[in-house]
């Protein structure tokens, strides 16, 4: 039961509900119990409930929201929150504007972030960013080959990356166009 | 012993900043990136930056479980249980 409350997030980013991440999170264990006819702990463990978790959902939580399309991640360039943080304030010494704007960043805003991103970008992102899964672990849950791991990875963080900036943009915390450097 | 450490540019690092900070570099590559950093403050900063957005991004995306949550498994479990003994 250790992974309950780590499940539970991920699924709450998933489903943007509390009562959809709760049945999905006990459909899970059930799942999983009944796959094994109990628990055995393990290094498996957690990268198996993850892989019926995503399973689960895909197939019958999915929500129906928009989300930016795929091919709209593309257009965001690399360090994209980085480049436009570097020049919103100007820096304080010994702290610099980008790591301060960093800690204004809320939990909500973060969430946001994440859910609003496409589910081909998002569970990867949610599974090496906040559960810290390597490459060949998020391959093995998802069902893709590494390489298509690092790609969605890579798109999702720069998805997540401009959904931030565009927090922080209304929030006046990040300008709106980087000077190259 | 660095022999086959490639050298980088900035270019580079930025094309490797994910697998660097993933921990899924090649040795070679890793340290390579690690003495480009040594000598260009600018790349520095972008990866702490990366690195520290990564912590925030993990330490602000968690639920509470709700109490009820933990029971009402362990109780849908245990009936499995009973089934599976009958």
């Amino acid at each position: 039961m250790e992974f309950m409350p780590s499940l539970y997030s991920a699924a709450m980013r998933l489903t943007h509900n509390s009562s959809d991440a709760e049945d999905l999170v006990q459909e899970t264990y059930l799942k999983a119990y009944r796959a094994y006819g109990g628990f055995r702990e393990g290094t498996y463990l957690k990268a198996w409930l993850y892989k019926i978790l995503t399973n689960t959902f895909i197939n019958s939580y999915r929500a129906k929201r928009r989300r930016p399309e795929e091919s709209e991640l593309d257009e965001v360039e690399d360090l994209y929150l980085y480049r436009r943080l570097a020049q919103s304030e100007a820096a304080d010494a010994g702290y610099s504007a980008e790591d301060r704007a960093l800690e204004r960043i809320t939990d909500t805003e973060v969430k946001e972030a994440i859910e609003g991103l496409p589910e081909a970008f998002r569970i990867p992102v949610i599974l090496a960013d906040v559960e810290g899964f390597s490459y060949k672990e998020i391959a093995e849950i998802t069902d893709v080959p590494i390489g298509t791991v690092m790609s969605r990875l890579h798109r999702g963080r720069k998805g997540l990356q401009k959904a931030l900036a565009d927090y922080g943009l209304q929030r006046g915390l990040v300008v709106a166009e980087p000077v190259e450097r | 012993m660095t022999s086959h450490v490639p050298e980088v540019d900035c270019t580079q690092t930025v094309e490797w900043l994910y697998e660097f900070l993933d921990g899924e570099l090649t040795e070679e590559r890793r340290i390579a990136i690690e003495i480009h950093l040594n000598f260009c403050p600018p790349c520095g900063s972008v990866v702490s930056f990366e690195s520290e957005l990564r912590r925030v991004i993990a330490d602000r995306c968690r639920d509470q479980l709700p109490d009820q949550l933990r029971e009402r498994i362990q109780a849908a479990l245990a009936e499995l249980g009973e089934q599976a003994s009958n």
